[in-house]
């Protein structure tokens, strides 16, 4: 397709090839890479990586654990203890390098499949399980982890992070103070191809952007949304679409631990120092299905998976550690073991959840309590009451 | 005393409660330099700077969905809808997030947004313009919605919602923006939010209503007098929660009533009003709950809107009707 368009340039105009299948796309992809699939540490220009290989070990472990959970929890699901369960599959690099570039105060606002990010911030892996379970709409305390509550609605937090960088903005938290050797703070969004297509998104880019606040969005490209390829959401890699917005945008390998660490590092550096935004797309694939009640097979290839399983983010690190970190299978074998006892934990917890009371929760439909949802819940605990005693 | 009026009553009441909390923060469409297109933040920003009043981007879920992450720092926003018909890019943002938001992290995380709305016909405006959405909020469990109909109420309902914990739809009257009245700052707010207020008393029947049509219910039963009909009316004031406990004291000592708004007949405040009286005071009627309404059809261009919208005889003719059942 060539036609003109009057004040467009072709080459803009022109669809993107766009990458429906990663085959064909994957070469001509560009982005930060720091490790390749092989294992091997690679330097770029603008990005590089200054931790340790302790530091590497760490998010090796990260990794390995937060899969581990996932894996259990997708068990879980099969055997009817979760009512569905969304898997990071495949996301682990995405999640676990973002995830351990935030510093203590800044704030991070997922979807509902950013279990690593959790992990990061501290948020106990079995509090996560009860959306999924049925019996809460998230258990944890958004402000003992800085990590708000799972959002099931495609988008709506990254509104959420803009408002509330804008906050801190207001409470003089940005810019940091170099006196009292603070950083300052900064937000992150995480959210999906999808919901790139989202007016809450575009909407979250423009306030972002003329109040310049602290806010890193994070988007986490793993080609599908349920069924949908990119090339559904896009005709222009999604980074670039922050050009428009008027901040900078950046593609980082999403399946590279390191590169993406040190592209969100850099991001959430300056927008605590006070430049504002910045959109990262990190590159990656959905290796799982959308959720449990999801069947890809309808509408993706296997060749892709076994493409991608080349990529995995897991075992290019494991890669890089054995053979240039001299690291020996004792520390491997180790946190296969580590992983067996959160997973044990993680299921005796499910099983033992306590069913949650439909009275106790008339009582946090509003913070002052209305007489008509009182007598409600009044007349509801009588009637449930009337059964006690029967089979 | 100094005579206000019922738009400034607002202006005065978030000028106090900005005074009285550092954290309350305002933020919409144009309500900078400009004031508001009704002019009713008019010199807040001037005098509280750009950063607590907030000339928002022209994207209505972007004013409420930043008020949210706001909330969650520890800010109390208050969002002005430019005009009732323009919430509904919002509306996502309010029923799923600002109205589930406490219910869903089990009471660990409030949302003390105030969303004000200018609502209802009667001036004359283009489409989108003169809507009455009040239901709309007030079926959605989490939100509370009320209405000012007077510029006293005005002035000490907007702290008070501003004060509330829960998130509060704030409808404000904008044919009755110049309304004026006393207002004795020094009085103190002598009602609280969630109450109806008897504005006047009577013995034949009540007529329930709030907002723009308190004015013309006040109307109606002065002139019910010539047929020696002694109306009661109340300003019900706060639509979620409804005050039921004034809704049923009236009705039995007046035994009759007549509900009136603006919006659509259809699953209005009236319908529910209605099943709640008819509950509570059935052996207390003489005739049923009437409704005098808007009609079930979108809000019609304006040189038809004296028609369609409830006035004196046309609550006069319900009256009638309550009367005669």
């Amino acid at each position: 397709m060539s036609e003109s368009v009057p004040g467009i340039a072709p080459e803009v105009f022109a669809p993107v090839k766009a990458p429906v299948s990663p085959t064909q796309a994957s070469e001509e992809v560009e982005f930060v890479q720091l490790l390749t699939p092989e294992g091997e540490r690679v330097e770029h220009p603008d990005y590089s990586f200054d931790l340790d290989d302790e530091a590497v070990k760490g998010f090796y472990r990260d990794m390995t654990l937060v899969r581990r959970i996932d894996t259990e929890a997708t068990a879980l699901q099969r055997q009817g203890e979760l009512g569905i369960w969304a898997s990071l599959l495949g996301q682990e690099a995405a999640q676990i390098g973002s995830g351990r570039a935030l510093n203590k105060k800044d704030m991070v606002f997922p979807t509902y499949r950013e279990h690593g990010v959790a992990w990061c911030q501290g948020v106990d892996p079995l509090n996560l399980l009860g959306l999924f379970r049925g019996v809460d709409q998230g258990a944890w305390d958004p402000r003992d982890n800085n990590f708000h509550l799972y959002t099931i609605v495609i988008g709506a937090q990254t509104l959420h992070a803009t408002g509330y960088a804008m906050g801190q903005q207001r409470d003089g938290a940005v810019g940091g103070d170099p006196d009292n050797d603070t950083d300052g703070e900064a937000t992150i969004a995480y959210f999906g191809d999808g919901a790139s297509s989202q007016g809450d998104v575009n909407e979250a880019f423009i306030y972002a952007s003329v109040f310049n606040a602290p806010v890193v969005f994070f988007c986490q490209n793993n080609q599908w949304a349920i069924s949908e390829p990119i090339d559904r959401q896009t005709r222009i890699p999604l980074y670039q679409r922050a050009a428009g917005f008027g901040f900078p945008g950046v593609r980082v390998d999403g399946n590279d631990v390191l590169a993406t660490y040190a592209v969100t590092q850099q991001a959430l550096k300056r927008a605590r120092e006070g430049s504002g935004p910045t959109l990262v797309e990190a590159y990656t694939y959905r290796m799982g299905a959308h959720t449990t009640s999801d069947d890809p097979t309808k509408y993706r290839l296997s060749e892709d998976l076994e493409y991608w399983k080349l990529k995995d983010p897991i075992e290019r690190v494991k890669a890089y550690l054995t053979r240039s970190a001299g690291v020996d299978s004792d520390f491997f074998d180790a946190i296969e073991a580590e992983a067996d006892g959160i997973a044990a934990r993680l299921r005796e917890g499910c099983l033992s959840m306590p069913d949650p009371t439909l009275t106790d929760f008339f009582d946090h439909a509003y913070v002052e309590q209305t007489p008509q949802l009182a007598e409600q819940k009044a007349q509801y605990a009588a009637y449930a009451a009337s059964f006690e005693g029967e089979n | 005393m100094a005579k206000i009026s019922l738009g400034k009553g607002i202006n005065m009441g978030l000028r106090a409660a900005m005074e009285n909390d550092p954290k309350v923060l305002i933020m919409g469409e144009d309500i900078g330099k400009l004031g508001g297109v009704f002019r009713v933040t008019e010199g807040l920003q001037k005098d509280f700077g750009e950063d607590r009043v907030i000339d928002t981007p022209l994207a209505e879920s972007g004013i409420i969905g930043t008020a949210v992450g706001l909330a969650l720092r520890g800010y109390r926003p208050v969002c002005e809808i430019q005009f009732d018909g323009f919430v509904f890019p919002a509306y996502d943002q309010i029923i799923n997030q600002v109205a589930k938001m406490h219910y869903r992290s089990m009471g660990k995380l409030k949302m003390p947004i105030v969303i004000r709305i200018p609502f209802g016909g009667g001036i004359g405006a283009v489409e989108h313009h003169s809507e009455s959405p009040e239901t709309l909020f007030a079926h959605v469990a989490g939100l509370k919605v009320v209405a000012c109909g007077d510029p006293v109420d005005a002035y000490w309902m907007i702290q008070q919602a501003i004060a509330s914990d829960d998130p509060v739809v704030f409808f404000e009257p904008k044919r009755r923006y110049h309304e004026k009245a006393e207002l004795d700052e020094s009085a103190g707010a002598t009602y609280p939010l969630y109450k109806a207020k008897v504005v006047r008393e009577g013995t034949d029947a009540t007529l329930f209503c709030y907002g723009p049509m308190v004015k013309t219910c006040l109307q109606a039963a002065e002139a019910a007098l010539e047929d020696g009909r002694n109306l009661e009316v109340v300003d019900l004031r706060t639509i979620a929660p409804l005050d039921l406990a004034t809704i049923f004291e009236s009705v039995k000592k007046t035994r009759r009533a007549v509900v009136v708004h603006e919006a659509p007949l259809s699953l209005g405040t009236g319908s529910e009003l209605a099943a709640r009286v008819t509950e509570e005071c059935f052996y207390h009627l003489e005739a049923p709950v009437l409704r005098v309404a808007g009609f079930d059809t979108p809000y019609p261009p304006s040189r038809m809107e004296e028609e369609y919208l409830p006035d004196l005889d046309r609550v006069l003719e319900g009256v009638d009707r309550v009367m005669e059942y």
